[in-house]
This record gives structure tokens, C-alpha cells and sequence, in this order.
């Protein structure tokens, strides 16, 4: 009996000894949820998804909302969004906007003082990198040849490379703000595989050549604004971009091509896709989806899309003071962004103007503490409010909002082409009547039109109707106002009176951390 | 007086024979006292007849008795632990009374015990590698509720803080410094030969803390390569073995002992901020009519209504003995611990079963552990420990309000709560419910088999599983003032997780038979995988009434995760003469965390040791009874802490709230995320050389230990090259770090006498870290790492991991002092009382350390970081007849620390005001008076402090009662009273300078507690 069992305990250890292979298998571990390029590729229904995401990488952040696995490492998740950096860069270090926060990099930018370490500098660059990268899996993934050896079907195969053009524009797009932002900078195609190596540098002029050439090559490939479903990107917003980067041309490359601007600008106005809308404020409302102005829109909603940046942060950030909420659409006031004078000084007509849109009450309007919401007044150009009153799909939280960003509109076109034009790229008394048509809109009627106008009413037209809308820095350095002494703002060059800034910060610095990893790049000058 | 025991026990022997004749019907009955060589009674020692299975245990007094022996001739074995075994021949007649007292002299203790090292056990003399044992009796005490906390500051090298105050709050355990950037620097647990997942689980503050401590016997600390290495690629940062306590009756001897401990813990030390006077005199002085307007007319003291003296019961009850040659440990034990934060409580119920049976004449040797525990927990809400900084000047309550529980918070003109305002403190805690059930079970089977036909190899498998699930659920009324916007909210979560455990290995030793050489081979494979799991329901968040949902994270896919290792490993110990020892290991692991080409790692081991007092010439030496000189060298490796599949390229799907819209219609998104496919083991060699030292029989003991560790490959998040993944930031192996240290412990038996005993023992640490790189590019010009996040803007941070500096390092702005010593503030006026003078530039307030006018990151210096260079333990233990007294002491020297509290909330701008809302401030405030917090000011060094201190963990005090003559002599009592964290020395201006990671803020305050213990045995 005893030896029976010494045999049995002999055979079960001899058993564990041998199970070591069946573990073996175990270290092939995969995610259970997640799905592989294969999968992910092979099923024509996803390509959609995909799209979506490079969609989403303009108004998310990351895979929650509204924050949470997010896409950019380094910097608050909130803060990473690409608008809302966008906005940072574009309107913090010039005369429209100051915010009053401490968060790291933010008086920089109020300042003009920002370094290659700045965070906000460092998010937009990223944040651009990683739609490109994005954008250029898919366009590998989505090539004639991979369709092809799928087997898809002929109609989803055309809808796919659709799908391509489009990721090809959003491409062109973070390429046109690196071009603008950053100048020179690293290039990658759907040809460079992911993988640790070092990506070369392509110069700002190379840059213009190749988002040019891009969105020539997608111009007509692009669905026409007609047929295209809101949101996604038409053959008009190629044309749109091609027109702003025609009308910078001399800054970006040195060549005059407003002509050339005033051409794709037409061909947007005379898409016949797109109109004015009647009511200024109403463009930047709840329901500003039903807005018959926008070309090219970056989308939000209350429930399904929600982000700490974007709307939410254009609406949220302006709120302070003795302002309610609630009259907004939103739980919160950060009391952050306050306008600053010289900005308001654009209104002489003050409130006649529709786009006169200040909250003036226990606020001064000038700022001598950049952290105090109440100096400069404080402007609720964004509501998250239907254009009827109603409140917007957020009712319940009251957290987030559902205004959609208008990233690209017809009024900035008219504008396009009426500079174009007077700096002799097209018809200039054609161009007259498109300010006067924005005119005529806020103000209700011709009373305030323009008889004739010169480049400078231009530019203060452009801050009266694009304020907040991401373009003032690059309109202040096409006409040489942003860095000269010639014209100052409070906090310009960190002193309360203003000062004339080096012109090095025409462009921003290439982050530290990517002139250390990538030794092809050269650092702008002046950093 | 041996003599004259020898004579009683003759004597006895003699009764014993004239006895004989009158009773051999009945069983005889052995007793006697068990004793040391001071006389003094030894507990729990062991006697057993030998070839039965009969025996009997000593209690308190050293006594034991076995009844019912049958007439014949015997040998009894006397046994205890840290003594020598005796065996005694006796021959009894039937109802014999016989007394048998013995005499046990203590073993050469540092020499002959048997100590657990990874994979079996050795004994202490050939120990080649810095291992530290921690006994039962060395256990720190007072009401601990988490194992690790029994040997803080008891173990060289080994720095274990508490994380907070809170009830069952885990401690950070480092061994010899952190070896790690991103993966884990935590030690290895090891308990009862299972390694420990020591991931959290939903619902439990701390994994640990659900192992009831009452149940630990002993631990075994291995700190360098040539003890870890054994455990491969999970040994770079040490391995903590714990033994459980297991039943050692052999009889049908019950041993029975209740234990309860009743505390108080009380807060040791307020926040100190202004009072409503002070603060609204404050206001009334300083500030805008807008901020006078919102002020009140109370004098809410808010720490103390958010803050309680809070009960803590522990109540332990074992039994211990065997049945029928099957040895026992049965244990229940509850802990309630109230915390000092109001509703904060952690009920702890374990359940623990350890068999130790044996067969076949114990060649087959069997170990059965198993564990349950269960914790049920109410975390109070932790936003309210932001309550020193609530506007003292309101009430508690407003009578006014019907709406938010009648409480006063801090609202819109439109009677909405403010939602960048802080809540009312009370009303956080009272209003909101989180409530969680952690079950875990622990279990393992261990068989050792000798081989019949050769008895010096021996097979042993084990197999042991790890599981835990946690779940609980948060509810926040809609009548609050934090649920209002939406609705309330009520959501639950779950978790799973899993580890199994099977090892198998032989052990070969040629026994001590041939004592020139002895020979201990052991050779071995072990597989452990690990798995956790969310269900897909649980992530949602609904509004209190549950009927509409606030948040939908993603309800498609549960989540689940899973990684296995799989190693091999073997052992060669080689003593020759007792005075040589070599020791080599090797071991390979696979881990399922990297590509095929990555998984295996190789983690070898060599070190030798010379028992020099084995030697002749030191044999005799009445002086020196042990001295051992060792040395080693091993690799081991890191893998945990980081994701499992972050080789892997792959795409998920995000949640419904993050989708993107195409003409109204809704999609989803599919992101790829970044990934590096050749991500590796992250190697650490260590070096280390030891001295062990023994004078006068053990009446004074210590080792002495030096070591370097040097971890290359390290696994730290970095960024890549912009355009090349899809992710800016990516785990990467890229770095290399050191630590090097030094390591000094002794024990000295002050005063050794029958009836007095003082014990003191010391420790003391060196340690040093330095970072050696950190990217693949190595280039000076890299700022490095920025870590340590402070409350204060979004994303500032004050610690910097840069090249030929420690982690951790402090990064910040150097503050000019005008000439009166007070920092100077950028913005503020040079003279206020000349304001054309104008104000202090950035420049002026911070040293432009480039030169080039303007302060940015450039200007920003490396000073100091957050570990301290030296951190020693102390404790006393005192015994005189009856009384006991123990006390323990931990100091830390060299760190520094942030105080965030001084500088985001000690500014006049940190009053708020603007936004319709007040906050108290710090009364640091009066030290510099500064109006604004600005990005660079909350930057500056002058809010960095020594973090020195020394701190007095526990005093104890108690008696031995013995057994208590009313009971019959059948109980015996223990009772003590303990005071814990009884004071801190210190420089530091906040509460605590004991805060991980070094930056201070919004701490849950480590209570004193006082504790009254009362120990039965039956």
C-alpha cells in the first residue's frame, strides 16, 4: 500500500514537472479587446472609424471623453486640444486676447517670452505631428494596391479612397499650421513606416510647395460641398487653404501670389455652396451646425463629443466676473480670456456693431494685472445656447457644449479675396462689396458701408469679424505689425505699455526634446 | 545549581521506579519547567516522546505536561526555537507522576538557524548574500493594520513609509533606493512561497492590507543580486519573504490565544491657517470690496469638523495544535479602523488555515495555507481634507439655504452651485456615499517528497493562487451642492484579478554527513500568470436616481488584461569545512509583456563567504563567536509596473463620449496607439560586500553591507522623434542609473540578567542615486524628465530626472532675498510707500541664471532632490521580571522637501475673491506677505525644506501576568499599552515631513494612536 502511494506521489510530480510546455504557450499573450492593423483593415465598415479619428483629433483629445487615454503625452489632456492650442498660439501673443492663468507656458504667451520648452509650443507641435503620423497610416492602409488585394467591393472601394483624399487634406492641413506656426520642420509620408528613426527636415519654403501641391492634387478628388455630409471635408475647404496660403505666400516663401489667392477664394464664393449667415452671433451658437456660412467646421456635442478644449474652453475660459453661467449654456466660469484695448478700439461704433459683443459690467477696459478678470472686458462670443434661446444637448450636466468650431467660413473667404484683391491679385471693387457685406450684416443695414477702403481697414475688419477665430497672429505678421514697435498692446513684450518684439517670434521654436532625438533639425533662429 | 537539577531530575527518575509497582493500570504523567540557561522560562518550547506522535507544548511559566503515557522506555526530545534540541532517555512505569525540568542552552544563533531564501532554506552560517531576518518578537507594536509596517525601521536598506493616515493606507517600500523610472520599484512579496501581485485591486486602499498581521511569523528580507537573483527578472528592487504562523503541535493539545487591541487615534497635528478673525481682518485690510462683501461673520474652525478622534478595534483569535499528527493553525481576526477623517472606516475580517501534515515517515511532507479575507470600506470623501483652506468666516450651516442639505456653500447670483468654488467640507463628507467589498483569497499546497530510494533529493511542487475582486459602488445625492448639476450621480465599479502559481524543483543537499563538504543543489521551473478583468457594465456613471446616464466611457468591451512568466532557474551552495561558502545561481524568464525576440532574459549570480570564526586560530575565542566576510555579484531584471502589451501594435475603439460627428451621425473612433516592438527587460547588476560580526555569544551582533546597483535598459516614458509613432511619449528602454550605499546594524544586549534585559538595536542607511542616462541621444543640452506635479496652475512641475543627478530631483527658480532676508516678489512695488519707484521685475525676484534678461525654464537649477541620504532606525526593548517596555525610533536626514501648501496657498492671491468664492490661506503668508501666485513664483526654492526628522513610531509598556489564579491557572494574560507615532523632530513648517515623493500637499494626517492590548491564552 505504502509504495502505491510513494508511486502515486512519484507520478503527480512527474506530472507537474511536465507541464512546463503547455505554459509555454501562455507567453503569447494578445489584448483580448484590441484589434490589430490586419483586422482592423480588413473590414471595409471600419475605415470610417479610422476617419473619424483623424476627424477627432482636431476637437478630442484622446479615447474618453471628456478626458482620459489621451493622445498626447507631456502636457494636461485639456490643454493638448488641438483648437484650443491652436487659439493659445495664435491669439494669446497678439492684441485681441490676454488669459490670466498660471498654468505653465500661459503668461509666456501673453508675454511674447515663450521658449522651445514652452508647453503649449511643445502641444501644438505634437498635437500636429500626431495627426500627420495618424493620417499616414491610414493613407498607407488605404492605397489603390492594399484596396485592391482586400477584395473590397467597387463602391467601397470608392468610398475608401474618399476617405484617403480627405485624410490627405487633414494632412495638408497640420502641415499648412506647422508651415505657419513653425516654418521648418520634420517631414514624414504614408512612406515612412513607424519606427525609431529620425525623420528628415524639410525647409519652409519646400513646406508651401507640398501642402500647395497636395491640395491641388485633392482639390477635385474631394467630394463637392454639396454632396459631402457636414463635417467632413469638401473640395471647398481645399480650396480655402490654398487660398490662405496663397494670400501668406510672402511671409511663407517669399513669392506674391494673391492671385492666385483671390482665384481659390472665388471658387469657394462661387461654389455656390455657401452663404452668409444673417445673424452674426448665431455663427458661434449651439445649433451653429445648421449655419449655412461654415466650409469646414470642427465638431463638438454636449454628450458625444466632449472635450475640456475647444468650445468648451472658448465658452468656459471667457466666463468670470459678475457673469452667470447659466446665461451661457455652462456650469463653469474659468475667468480666464478678457479682450484687450486696442482690440475693443477697433469698434468705433461700438454697439451698433452686431460683433460688438462685450461684457463691459465690472470690468475695466484697461489691464494692468494680467491675472485679474476684471480688467479688459470680457467677451462671451461663444454661448453654448440655441440660436432660439433653447438649451443645447448638455441640459443635463450643463458641463460641456455642442458649438461647433468654425475652423474655415465664407466671411473669412470675402476677406480673403478683398485683400487679395487690393493688393492687386483680383477685382478690388469686388472685394469692397464682400467687406461691405459683412458690413451690412452687422450692422443691419448699409448705413456703416464702406465707400472705398485701404490694407489697414482690411486688418481691423478681419479682427472685427475673425476675432478669437485663430488667425490674428498670422494676419499681424502679414502685415508687419506683429513684432514692429509701431503697434502695441498691453503685456506685448511682457511690459504693461507694450514694446516692440525681436522678429525671431514670427515663428515658434522647435521643442528641445525633438532637436535632441532628431539631429536633421535645425533650430529657428533666435531661440 | 546544575547540580542540583541534576539531582531533582535523578531523583524523579528514582520516585519514577518506586512508583511503578502501585499503578501500572494508568497513564503516566511527564511534566516539568523548560528553562534557558538565565533561568528564564522558555515559551512555546516543545516536547515530544520520540517515535510517537505525542508531546507537549511549554506555556508562559515554561511548563508542560504530557498525561496518559503509556509504561516503557522513551526519549524526549526538548525542542525550541533559537535553542539547542536535548534528548533525554526515561522509563516509565504506569501512573507515574514524573517531573522532568531541562535546561536548554541558546544556539549560535547567527551559525545555525534555518533561514528561507528563495526555493528552499538554508542555513544562516552559509548565507553568502545580505538577507535579514525579522522575528516575531522584533515586531514593531501598537495597532498596526498592514504587514510592512511591522518592520519599519527595523531592517537596514530598507526605507518603509507609511502613504498617509488613512485607515489600511498603504506604505511605499524601497529597497536599497529605486532602481526604476516608469516600471515598478517595489520589493517582491513573497508570502508562504507565493509571489504577491502587487497591483491594487478597486475597492482596497492597498493590496497588503488585506494580509491580517497577526498571522506573520517571521520575514526575510533579501536585499542584493546574489539573494534575489534566484527571483530573476522580479528581484532588481529585493524580495520580502513572509512566513506564515503554522501549527506545531503534534498532540491533541489545544493552544488557544485571544487577542484584542482597542485604540484611540486622535489628530497629531492641524494645518495651520487663519482663523475668521485673523481672516477677516486680513481682508477687511487688504482687500477689494468685492471680497469684503462675501465674507462672514463666523469663526468655523473646518479642520475640526471635518476631523474626529476615531476607534479603532482589532480582535484576533488563533488556535493552534494538531490532531491526530496533523499539525494546525487556525485563525479569525477583525480589525475596525475608524479613521480620523469623519465616516472614513476599513473593516478587515481574515480567516486563515495553515496544515502541516506529513506521511510516509515524513518523506512526503505536506504545507497547506489558506487565506480569506474580506474588507468591507467606507472611503470618505478625500476632497475634504482640503478643509483647512475653506472661508473660516461662514458658517457650517445657512439657515437660509433649504436647497444642497442646508449647508452653506458658495453659489452663483442665480442660486447654482459656483462649480470652480470649493464645496463645503462637511457637506463633502456627509454627502457622498463610497462603498466597497474587497474578497481575496490566497491559497497554496506545497509537497515535499524525499525520494525513498535517496533521501538527499528531494522534490517539491507547489502550486498557489492569488484572487481578489473588489466592488463597490459611489453614490452623491442630487441634493448637494456637488451633484446638483447632475442630478447626482451613483456609479459602481468591479474588478477581477487572478494570479496562479505552479513550481516545481529539486533539491539535492549530501546532508551533514561528510561535514568537510557540504553540497546543495537545487534546480527548478516555476510559471505564474496574472489577469485582471472589469466588466463592460460597470464604467458608466448614472444620475442619482439612475435613470439617465451622465458618463459613458465605453460599454462595448470589457476590460481584461493578462501577462505570464515563466522562468527556470538552479542552485549550487558549496560549504567546505564550515568555513568556505560558495553560492552560484541562474535563472531565465520569459515574460509575455515583450516579443519573442525580447522575452528571455538570463539573470545570473555569483558569491562567495569566509566564516572566518570557524577558522582555528578563532574557534576558542571567548570574544569573537562569529565572524563572516562575504561578497556577490548577480543581474536581475524588471518587468513589472509596466503595460502587458506594450510591444504589440493595435487599435481600440474609443468611448461614446469621444466620438466624431458626419453629417449628425455619430461614429466611434479607431486610434492605433504608439508601441515599441523592441522593448525589453530592464537589468540590474548589483555588487555587494558584507561583514557579520558576533562578539561574546551574540551579547552584541551587527553586519555591516556595501553596495553598488547599476540598472541599464531602464524603462522610462520619453519622448520620440515627432512623426515616428503614434504617440509623442513612449515607453522605451533608454537610461542606465546607480545606486550605491552603505548599510550598518547591530544589536546589543545591554544588560542580560535573570530578571532584567535591555535590548537595543540601530540601523543606519547611506544611499545615493544617481541617473547615468537617459536617452539614446545622449546630448547635454536635454532638460530630462520632468516629473512632480504641484497644486498650483495646470502642469507645473518641480522635479527634473536628469543626468548625474538623483531622480527626483528638485528643478526650480533661485529666489533673490533683499537685504532684510524676505524673498522678493516679482510685480510687487519696490517701495510702497514711493510707488514712482515702480516694481520688482522677474528678474529682480529670481536669479537670471543665462544672463539674457528674461526668466524662463532656462533659468531654472537642479538643487537638492527628495530622498533622504541617510535614513536609521532604533528601537529598546526592556524587560524586568514581569514588565516589558519596547520603544522604536526612525529618522530620516538629507531629503528636502516641496511645501506646496506654503506656496499656492500662502499668497494673498490665493484668497480668490474674484470668481464669488473666498479661501483661507496658510499663516505662512506672514512670512513673505506675497500678493500674487504666479507660474514663476510657485516655481521658486524658496518653498523647498529640509525633510529631516526623527520620529518616535510607538513607546510601549506591559506586563506579564502569567497565568491568572482565579481562572484556575488555565488563562494567562499579556496586557500593554502602546502609544504610536508619539512625536516627530523636526524643522520642517508643515504638518508632516513624511511625505513620499516630497512634495507636501493636502495630506491625510498620520494619527497618534493610543492602544490598549490585551493578549489571553488558554
Amino acid at each position: 500500500m505504502k509504495s502505491f502511494y510513494k508511486s502515486l506521489v512519484l507520478c503527480s510530480l512527474l506530472l507537474a514537472f511536465g507541464a512546463l510546455n503547455s505554459c509555454k504557450k501562455q507567453l503569447n499573450q494578445q489584448p483580448m479587446y484590441g484589434l490589430n492593423a490586419a483586422a482592423v483593415y480588413g473590414d471595409p465598415e471600419n475605415y470610417i472609424h479610422v476617419l473619424a479619428k483623424l476627424y477627432s483629433g482636431l476637437s478630442m483629445t484622446g479615447l474618453q471623453g471628456p478626458a482620459g487615454k489621451g493622445d498626447i503625452a507631456g502636457i494636461d489632456e485639456g490643454f493638448s486640444a488641438y483648437v484650443r492650442v491652436l487659439f493659445n498660439l495664435q491669439e494669446l501673443p497678439t492684441d485681441e486676447v490676454i488669459c490670466g492663468w498660471n498654468d505653465p507656458g500661459i503668461p509666456d504667451l501673453n508675454k511674447n517670452s515663450w521658449s522651445a520648452e514652452n508647453s503649449f509650443v511643445k502641444g501644438m507641435y505634437y498635437r500636429i505631428y500626431y495627426q500627420i503620423t495618424l493620417c499616414n497610416e491610414f493613407i498607407r492602409e488605404s492605397s489603390d494596391a492594399k484596396l485592391e488585394e482586400r477584395g473590397f467591393s467597387d463602391s467601397d472601394k470608392a468610398k475608401i479612397r474618399t476617405y484617403r483624399e480627405e485624410a490627405r487634406f487633414l494632412r495638408a492641413l497640420s502641415y499648412y499650421h506647422a508651415l505657419d506656426l513653425f516654418g521648418n520642420v520634420p517631414f514624414v509620408t504614408e512612406e515612412d513606416v513607424v519606427g525609431a528613426y529620425q525623420p528628415e527636415r524639410i525647409s519652409r519654403e519646400q513646406l508651401f510647395s507640398y501642402v500647395e501641391s497636395e491640395l491641388k492634387d485633392i482639390e477635385d478628388k474631394l467630394l463637392a460641398p454639396s454632396a459631402v455630409p457636414y463635417g467632413r471635408a469638401s473640395s471647398a475647404a481645399a480650396q480655402f487653404l490654398l487660398a490662405k496660403l496663397y494670400l501668406n505666400a510672402e511671409v511663407y516663401n517669399g513669392t506674391n501670389q494673391y492671385a492666385n489667392c483671390a482665384t481659390y477664394a472665388q471658387k469657394v464664393i462661387n461654389s455656390g455652396a455657401f452663404a452668409l449667415d444673417d445673424n452674426y452671433p448665431e455663427l458661434f451658437m449651439a445649433d451653429n451646425h445648421n449655419s449655412p456660412e461654415i466650409i469646414f467646421p470642427v465638431v463638438y456635442d454636449g454628450l458625444y463629443a466632449q472635450t475640456w478644449g475647444g468650445t468648451t474652453f472658448l465658452v468656459c475660459a471667457s466666463l468670470g466676473g459678475s457673469m452667470v453661467p447659466a446665461d451661457y449654456g455652462v456650469n463653469g466660469k474659468w475667468a480666464g480670456l478678457r479682450a484687450k484695448g486696442p482690440f475693443v478700439d477697433k469698434f468705433p461704433d461700438s454697439t451698433l456693431d452686431a460683433r460688438f459683443q462685450f461684457y463691459r459690467n465690472g470690468q475695466t477696459k484697461d489691464i494692468i494685472s494680467m491675472s485679474s478678470f476684471s480688467q479688459g472686458y470680457a467677451l462671451p462670443k461663444f454661448k453654448n445656447k440655441t440660436s432660439t434661446g433653447g438649451n443645447a444637448s448638455n441640459n443635463n450636466t450643463s458641463a460641456f457644449v455642442d458649438i461647433d468650431f468654425p475652423m474655415f467660413r465664407l466671411a473669412d473667404a470675402y476677406l480673403m479675396y478683398a485683400e487679395a484683391a487690393l493688393r492687386g491679385g483680383g477685382d478690388a471693387s469686388l472685394g469692397l462689396s464682400y467687406v461691405n457685406a459683412l458690413r451690412e450684416r452687422a450692422y443691419g443695414n448699409s448705413t456703416y458701408n464702406f465707400a472705398s477702403i485701404t490694407l489697414d481697414d482690411i486688418l481691423d475688419e478681419r479682427s472685427r469679424e475673425l476675432h478669437w477665430e485663430a488667425t490674428r497672429r498670422t494676419d499681424l505678421i502679414r502685415f508687419g505689425l506683429f513684432t514692429s514697435a509701431d503697434y502695441l498692446w498691453p503685456f506685448k513684450g511682457g511690459v504693461v505699455g507694450g514694446t516692440g518684439l525681436s522678429d525671431h517670434l514670427k515663428l515658434y521654436p522647435l521643442p528641445t526634446s525633438d532637436l535632441i532625438l532628431n539631429p536633421n533639425l535645425i533650430q529657428n533662429p533666435g531661440y | 545549581m546544575k547540580n542540583v537539577k541534576i539531582n531533582l531530575i535523578l531523583w524523579s527518575l528514582a520516585l519514577n521506579c518506586i512508583c511503578f509497582g502501585f499503578s501500572f493500570s494508568q497513564g503516566a504523567t511527564i511534566s516539568g519547567t523548560i528553562s534557558d540557561s538565565l533561568g528564564k522560562p522558555i515559551f512555546r518550547a516543545n516536547v515530544v516522546l520520540e517515535g510517537k506522535s505525542r508531546g507537549a507544548t511549554t506555556d508562559e511559566t515554561g511548563k508542560y505536561s504530557i498525561t496518559m503515557v503509556e509504561p516503557g522506555n522513551y526519549t524526549l526530545i526538548f525542542k525550541a526555537t533559537e535553542f539547542q534540541s536535548k534528548k533525554q532517555e526515561v522509563s516509565i512505569t504506569a501512573g507515574q507522576n514524573i517531573k522532568i525540568d531541562m535546561v536548554l542552552s541558546a544556539v549560535n544563533r547567527q551559525l545555525d538557524e534555518v533561514v528561507i531564501i528563495g526555493y528552499g532554506t538554508t542555513r544562516t552560517s552559509d548565507l553568502t548574500g545580505a538577507a535579514t531576518v525579522v522575528n516575531e518578537k522584533n515586531f514593531n507594536q501598537g495597532s498596526v493594520s498592514t504587514p510592512e509596517q511591522l518592520i519599519m525601521g527595523k531592517v537596514a536598506g530598507v526605507k518603509i513609509n507609511t502613504n498617509d493616515g488613512a485607515p489600511g493606507s498603504g506604505s511605499t517600500i524601497r529597497l536599497r533606493g529605486g532602481t526604476s523610472i516608469n516600471a515598478s520599484n517595489d520589493p517582491l512579496i513573497v508570502i508562504d512561497g507565493v509571489p504577491l501581485d502587487n497591483g491594487g485591486i478597486a475597492g482596497a486602499a492597498n493590496p497588503l492590507s488585506l494580509i491580517n498581521p497577526n498571522d506573520i511569523a517571521s520575514f526575510v528580507i533579501l536585499k542584493d543580486a546574489s539573494a534575489t537573483a534566484i527571483y530573476g527578472s522580479r528581484g532588481a528592487n529585493g524580495v520580502i519573504l513572509i512566513t506564515t504562523k503554522k501549527g506545531n503541535g503534534l498532540n491533541d493539545e489545544l493552544k488557544v490565544v485571544l487577542d484584542t487591541k482597542q485604540s484611540l487615534s486622535t489628530i497629531a497635528k492641524y494645518a495651520d491657517v487663519l482663523s475668521g478673525d485673523e481672516f477677516r481682518q486680513l481682508v477687511a485690510q487688504n482687500g477689494t470690496q468685492e471680497m469684503i462683501d462675501l465674507l462672514g461673520n463666523a469663526n468655523t474652525d473646518w479642520q475640526r469638523e471635518v476631523f474626529r478622534n476615531a476607534f479603532v478595534t482589532d480582535n484576533n483569535l488563533s488556535l493552534t495544535g494538531g490532531i491526530k499528527g496533523l499539525p494546525y493553525r487556525l485563525s479569525v481576526g477583525n480589525r475596525i479602523e475608524n479613521g480620523i477623517l469623519k465616516r472614513d472606516q476599513f473593516n478587515r475580517t481574515s480567516a486563515s488555515l495553515n496544515l502541516t501534515p506529513s506521511f510516509l515517515d515524513k518523506h512526503l511532507m505536506l504545507e497547506i495555507n489558506f487565506r480569506y479575507v474580506q474588507s468591507r470600506s467606507f472611503f470618505a470623501n478625500r476632497g475634504a481634507l482640503g478643509a483647512a483652506f475653506f472661508d473660516p468666516t461662514q458658517n457650517v450651516y445657512n439657515d437660509s439655504l433649504t436647497e444642497f442639505g442646508g449647508y452653506q456653500e458658495w453659489l452663483f447670483d442665480n442660486g447654482t452651485p459656483n462649480t470652480l468654488a470649493p464645496k463645503n467640507p462637511l457637506a463633502l463628507l456627509n454627502q457622498r456615499e463610497d462603498i466597497s467589498n474587497v474578497n481575496r483569497y490566497i491559497g497554496n499546497a506545497k509537497v515535499t517528497y524525499k525520494l525513498p530510494f535517496f533521501p538527499q533529493l528531494k522534490a517539491v511542487v507547489n502550486v498557489g493562487t492569488d484572487r481578489s475582486s473588489g466592488k463597490g459602488n459611489i453614490t452623491v445625492p442630487a441634493a448637494s451642492a456637488s451633484g446638483f448639476y447632475t442630478q447626482g450621480s451613483y456609479s459602481t465599479y468591479n474588478q477581477s484579478k487572478e494570479n496562479r502559481l505552479v513550481e516545481a524543483y529539486l533539491n539535492f543537499n549530501n546532508g551533514e554527513k561528510n561535514s568537510k563538504h557540504l553540497i546543495d543543489l537545487t534546480a527548478g521551473y516555476s510559471y505564474q500568470d496574472w489577469d485582471t478583468y472589469r466588466p463592460s457594465d460597470t464604467t458608466s456613471t448614472y444620475n442619482e436616481s439612475q435613470d439617465s446616464i451622465i458618463y459613458e466611457p465605453s460599454s462595448l468591451f470589457p476590460f481584461y488584461t493578462k501577462n505570464a512568466l515563466l522562468s527556470y532557474y538552479g542552485r549550487g551552495i558549496y560549504t567546505f569545512d564550515n568555513k568556505y561558502v560558495i553560492n552560484a545561481t541562474l535563472r531565465r524568464d520569459g515574460s509575455s509583456r515583450f516579443s519573442p525576440d525580447t522575452r528571455w532574459g538570463l539573470f545570473p549570480s555569483f558569491s562567495v563567504a569566509y566564516i572566518i570564526s570557524n577558522e582555528n586560530f578563532l574557534k576558542e575565542s571567548e570574544l569573537i563567536n562569529m565572524l563572516k566576510l562575504r561578497a556577490g555579484y548577480g543581474v536581475t531584471g524588471q518587468q513589472d509596473g509596466i503595460g502587458d502589451y506594450s510591444y504589440i501594435s493595435n487599435y481600440y475603439e474609443g468611448a461614446t463620449t469621444a466620438q466624431y460627428a458626419f453629417g449628425g451621425q455619430f461614429y466611434t473612433v479607431f486610434r492605433p496607439d504608439g508601441f515599441d516592438a523592441n522593448l525589453k527587460w530592464e537589468t540590474t547588476k548589483s555588487y555587494n560586500i558584507g561583514l557579520d560580526i558576533g562578539l561574546r555569544n551574540d551579547r552584541f551582533s551587527g553586519s555591516i553591507d556595501i553596495y553598488r546597483k547599476e540598472t541599464s535598459d531602464l524603462l522610462a516614458v520619453v519622448p520620440v522623434a515627432a512623426g515616428t509613432n503614434f504617440t509623442n511619449q513612449i515607453l522605451t528602454n533608454v537610461g542606465s542609473m546607480r545606486n550605491e550605499g552603505i548599510e550598518v546594524s547591530g544589536n546589543f544586549g545591554v544588560i542580560a540578567k535573570k530578571d532584567l534585559r535591555l535590548d537595543v538595536t540601530a540601523n543606519a542607511t547611506f544611499n545615493r542615486n544617481t541617473v547615468l542616462k537617459l536617452s539614446q541621444i545622449s546630448d547635454p543640452n536635454a532638460t530630462g524628465i520632468f516629473v512632480g506635479g504641484i497644486a498650483g496652475g495646470i502642469g507645473n512641475t518641480v522635479q527634473l530626472h536628469q543626468i548625474n543627478y538623483p531622480t527626483f530631483s528638485y528643478f526650480l527658480y533661485e529666489q533673490i532675498y533683499d537685504v532684510n532676508n524676505n524673498p522678493i516678489e516679482s510685480g510687487a512695488l519696490i517701495d510702497p510707500n514711493n510707488p514712482s519707484l515702480g516694481t520688482y521685475k522677474d528678474t529682480d525676484a529670481f536669479v537670471d541664471r543665462n544672463n539674457d534678461g528674461v526668466i524662463n525654464v532656462d533659468d531654472r537649477y537642479i538643487f537638492e532632490k527628495a530622498a533622504p541620504d541617510w535614513f536609521i532606525g532604533m528601537a529598546l526593548n526592556l524587560t524586568y521580571k514581569n514588565w516589558f517596555f519596547g520603544m522604536s525610533m526612525r529618522g530620516e536626514l538629507g531629503g528636502y522637501i516641496y511645501n506646496n501648501l506654503h506656496s499656492n496657498s500662502g499668497t494673498f492671491q490665493a484668497i480668490n475673491g474674484t470668481q464669488g468664492f473666498l479661501n483661507n490661506i496658510s499663516s505662512l503668508y506672514y512670512n513673505e506677505e506675497f500678493q500674487n501666485t504666479t507660474d514663476r513664483q510657485l516655481l521658486s526654492d524658496h518653498y523647498l525644506e529640509k525633510a529631516d526628522f526623527m520620529r518616535l513610531d510607538y513607546i510601549n509598556l506591559g506586563y506579564k501576568f502569567g497565568k491568572l489564579k482565579f481562572t484556575g491557572d488555565k488563562i494567562g494574560l499579556n496586557a500593554s499599552l502602546t502609544v504610536s507615532n508619539v512625536m516627530v523632530i523636526t524643522k520642517y513648517s508643515g504638518q508632516d515631513p513624511e511625505v513620499n515623493g516630497g512634495i507636501d500637499n493636502n495630506f491625510y494626517p498620520r494619527p497618534r494612536v493610543y492602544s490598549l492590548n490585551l493578549t489571553f491564552d488558554f
